[in-house]
C-alpha cells in the first residue's frame, strides 16, 4: 500500500481503521452509568409505550369503591388510586408518554430552529451573524418561563402549543453550539471545495456544515430533553400545561403534592419516575460528551 | 466603563420595548376574555365593565394608553383583584419575594461555594464525591418535586418545621421555602465551584505561591479563591433568573403571598394586566441585575477592560 495515497488521517494503516464514531461508542460502552442509564431509560419508555397492553385499567376509569386506595396487589392497583379512584399505575404510564412525547417534540423544534439559526449566522459572520448573537444574548437575559406562561395564557392549554412554546424558547444554546462549529467549519478545505464548485449557499449549509455539526448537536439534544420535560411538568404543576382526563408527570406530582399528608404514594410514584427519568439523559448526555469530546476527561 | 453601562443600558431599552409591545398584543389577542364568566351580565353592565377597562377603544388605542401609563409607573388596574392596581399588587408582594430570594441567593454562593472548594481540595476523596453526588441530585430533581417532599417528611411527618402558609413572615416559616429555593443554586454553585478551582489549583502562580512556601489557607484563600470564584459570579445573572422562576413554584407550594404566587394566579385567572406588569417587572429587574454583574465582574477580573 502506498503509504503517501492515505488520506493524513489515517496514521497507522496497519492497524484496523477505526472511525471517530466507532471510537466514540467504545468510549461511550465503556461508561457504566451512561449504559444503565439507557437501559432503564428504555424500559421507561418501553413502559410509557405499550402502556395501553400492560396496564390493567384504563387511565380514566373510576373506581368508586377504590379512591385513595393505597398500592394494592389483589385489586391490580399496583401504585394505589388517586383521588379521584383512578388507578395510579396506569395514569404514571400514561402520563410518562406526555411527558416523554413533549420532550422528544419539543427538542426537535428547538433542533430545528436553533441549528438553522445558528448555521446561517455561523456562516455568514461579519454583520449578519453579530446581529444575529447579539438577539440571542437578549432572549437569553429573558426570564423565559414567564413567556412561556404568557403564551399558555394567551392562546389557551392546547398540547401542541406547549411543544411549540418550549421548543421555541429553548433554542438559543443550540444556535450558539451549532454558530461556534460553523465558524470553525467554514475554512475548511472542502467548504472552499464546494464553494469553488459552485455549489449554492443554501445546500452547503444544508448539506456541507450541518451534517459537521452533529456531534456537539447530538450531546445537546440529549441535555435539552431532560430540560423540556422539567419544563413541561413545571407548567402542568401549576395547572398551565396538560389538562384533564390527559395528565403527564407534571400533572400527577401537582395532584400528589395537594394529598400528600393522606395518600403520599400519589407524590412518590410520579416524582420517582420523573426524577429517574431526569437522571437517565443527564447521564447519558454526559457520557455522550466524553465520548464524542475525549479532550475534557 | 461608564459607556459600556450606558451603551449596555441603552440596548436594554429597545429589549423592554419588543417584550412590552409582544406581551400587550399577545393578551389582547387571546381568545377569551378576563370577563368570561358561567354567569353573564345583562350587556349594559358588561358595556359599562369593558369602558371601564378602556375595552372598548381600538387595539392601537389601548396600547398607546398602555404605555403612556407605563411611562407614568402606572401598570393598570388588576382585572380580578378588584380595588387593587397591579402596581400595589407588585408593591405588596416584592418585598416578600425579595426577603426569600436573597436570602437564597446568599445560601448558594455560601454554602455552594464551601462545598465546591472542600471537594476540590480533596478531589476525588470520598467528601469529593459525596458532595458531586449531592450536586446531581439538587440539579436533576426539580423544586416542585423537593419541595412537597420536604414539606412532607419535615412538615408533616417529624414536624419540625410548618408545612406552608406565611405565618405573617415569620422565619420558622420561611426557613423550609427558602432552603428549597436555593437548593439547585447551591448544586451549581458548588459544582462550578469545584471545577474552576481544581483548574486554578494546577495553574502556575499558584505553585509559585505553594514554592515559596505560603501555608495552604493563604494558598487557597488569598490566591486560588478569587480566581476560582469568576465563573461563579458570571453564573450569577443565569442564578437570579432562576430564583425568580423557582419563586413561582415555590411560593405557589407553601402559600407565600410573593409576586410569584399573584402571577400564577393571574396565569390561571387570565389577569391580563397582572400577568404583562409581572413579565415587564422582572424582565426589567434581570435585565438590569444583569447589568450590576457584568460590571462586577470587570471589578474582579483585572483582565478585563471596557472600552
Amino acid at each position: 500500500m502506498n503509504i503517501l495515497a492515505a488520506p493524513p488521517t489515517a496514521a497507522a494503516p496497519v492497524i484496523a481503521g477505526r472511525s471517530l464514531w466507532q471510537d466514540a461508542l467504545a468510549r461511550l460502552l465503556r461508561n457504566r452509568a451512561a449504559m444503565v442509564s439507557l437501559v432503564v431509560l428504555a424500559v421507561i419508555a418501553l413502559l410509557a409505550l405499550l402502556a395501553p397492553w400492560i396496564s390493567p385499567h384504563a387511565f380514566d376509569d373510576v373506581f368508586w369503591d377504590d379512591i385513595r386506595m393505597p398500592p394494592d396487589f389483589v385489586k391490580a392497583h399496583w401504585f394505589g388510586t388517586d383521588a379521584n379512584g383512578r388507578d395510579l399505575f396506569a395514569r404514571t404510564l400514561y402520563g410518562g408518554r406526555v411527558s416523554l412525547l413533549v420532550g422528544v417534540a419539543a427538542t426537535t423544534v428547538s433542533l430545528l430552529i436553533g441549528v438553522t439559526y445558528g448555521a446561517i449566522a455561523g456562516y455568514f459572520g461579519g454583520r449578519i451573524d453579530s446581529m444575529m448573537m447579539r438577539l440571542v444574548d437578549v432572549l437569553y437575559s429573558l426570564p423565559f418561563l414567564f413567556f412561556v406562561i404568557l403564551l399558555m395564557v394567551v392562546f389557551g392549554r392546547h398540547i401542541v402549543l406547549i411543544f411549540v412554546a418550549i421548543g421555541a424558547v429553548e433554542w438559543l444554546t443550540m444556535a450558539r453550539i451549532v454558530r461556534g462549529q460553523t465558524l470553525s467549519i467554514k475554512r475548511r478545505e472542502f467548504i472552499e471545495a464546494a464553494l469553488a464548485g459552485g455549489v449554492s449557499t443554501a445546500k452547503i449549509i444544508r448539506r456541507h456544515i450541518i451534517p459537521n455539526t452533529i456531534g456537539p448537536v447530538i450531546v445537546y439534544v440529549t441535555l435539552t430533553i431532560p430540560q423540556v420535560i422539567l419544563m413541561e411538568s413545571f407548567l402542568s404543576f401549576l395547572g398551565l400545561g396538560v389538562q384533564e382526563p390527559y395528565t403527564s408527570w407534571g400533572v400527577l406530582i401537582a395532584d400528589g403534592a395537594a394529598e400528600m399528608e393522606t395518600a403520599p404514594w400519589m407524590l412518590v410514584f410520579p416524582a420517582v419516575f420523573l426524577a429517574t427519568t431526569l437522571f437517565c439523559f443527564n447521564f447519558i448526555g454526559d457520557g455522550l460528551r466524553d465520548a464524542l469530546d475525549p479532550k475534557d476527561r | 466603563m461608564w459607556r459600556y453601562s450606558l451603551r449596555r443600558l441603552a440596548s436594554a431599552v429597545p429589549t423592554l420595548f419588543a417584550v412590552i409591545t409582544v406581551a400587550f398584543f399577545m393578551m389582547r389577542l387571546a381568545p377569551g376574555g378576563p370577563f368570561d364568566r358561567d354567569r353573564m351580565p345583562t350587556p349594559e353592565v358588561e358595556a359599562n365593565i369593558r369602558k371601564a377597562y378602556n375595552l372598548d377603544e381600538p387595539l392601537v388605542v389601548q396600547y398607546g394608553i398602555y404605555l403612556s401609563n407605563l411611562l407614568r409607573g402606572d401598570l393598570g388596574p388588576s382585572f380580578k383583584y378588584q380595588d387593587y392596581t397591579v402596581v400595589e399588587l407588585i408593591r405588596n408582594g416584592f418585598p416578600v419575594s425579595f426577603r426569600i430570594g436573597i436570602t437564597a441567593i446568599t445560601l448558594a454562593l455560601i454554602v455552594g461555594g464551601a462545598f465546591g472548594v472542600l471537594a476540590a481540595l480533596r478531589q476525588n476523596s470520598l467528601i469529593d464525591h459525596a458532595v458531586m453526588a449531592v450536586a446531581m441530585i439538587g440539579i436533576t430533581v426539580p423544586n416542585f418535586v423537593m419541595a412537597p417532599l420536604m414539606a412532607l417528611i419535615i412538615g408533616v411527618y417529624l414536624r419540625l418545621l410548618p408545612a406552608g402558609g406565611y405565618g405573617g413572615g415569620s422565619l420558622r416559616n420561611l426557613i423550609m421555602p427558602t432552603i428549597a429555593l436555593a437548593l439547585p443554586q447551591v448544586a451549581y454553585v458548588a459544582r462550578l465551584t469545584r471545577g474552576s478551582m481544581i483548574e486554578v489549583l494546577r495553574s502556575n502562580y499558584i505553585r509559585t505561591a505553594r514554592a515559596k512556601g505560603l501555608p495552604r489557607r493563604l494558598v487557597v484563600g488569598r490566591h486560588a479563591l478569587r480566581a476560582a470564584f469568576l465563573p461563579v459570579v458570571s453564573y450569577l445573572g443565569p442564578a437570579i433568573a432562576g430564583i425568580i422562576t423557582g419563586s413561582v413554584v415555590i411560593e405557589t407550594i407553601f402559600g407565600i403571598p410573593g409576586i410569584g404566587r399573584y402571577f400564577v394566579q393571574g396565569a390561571l385567572n387570565r389577569d391580563y394586566t397582572l400577568v404583562m406588569g409581572v413579565v415587564i417587572f422582572y424582565g426589567t429587574l434581570i435585565i438590569v441585575l444583569n447589568l450590576l454583574v457584568d460590571l462586577a465582574y470587570g471589578l474582579l477580573d483585572p483582565k478585563i477592560r471596557y472600552d
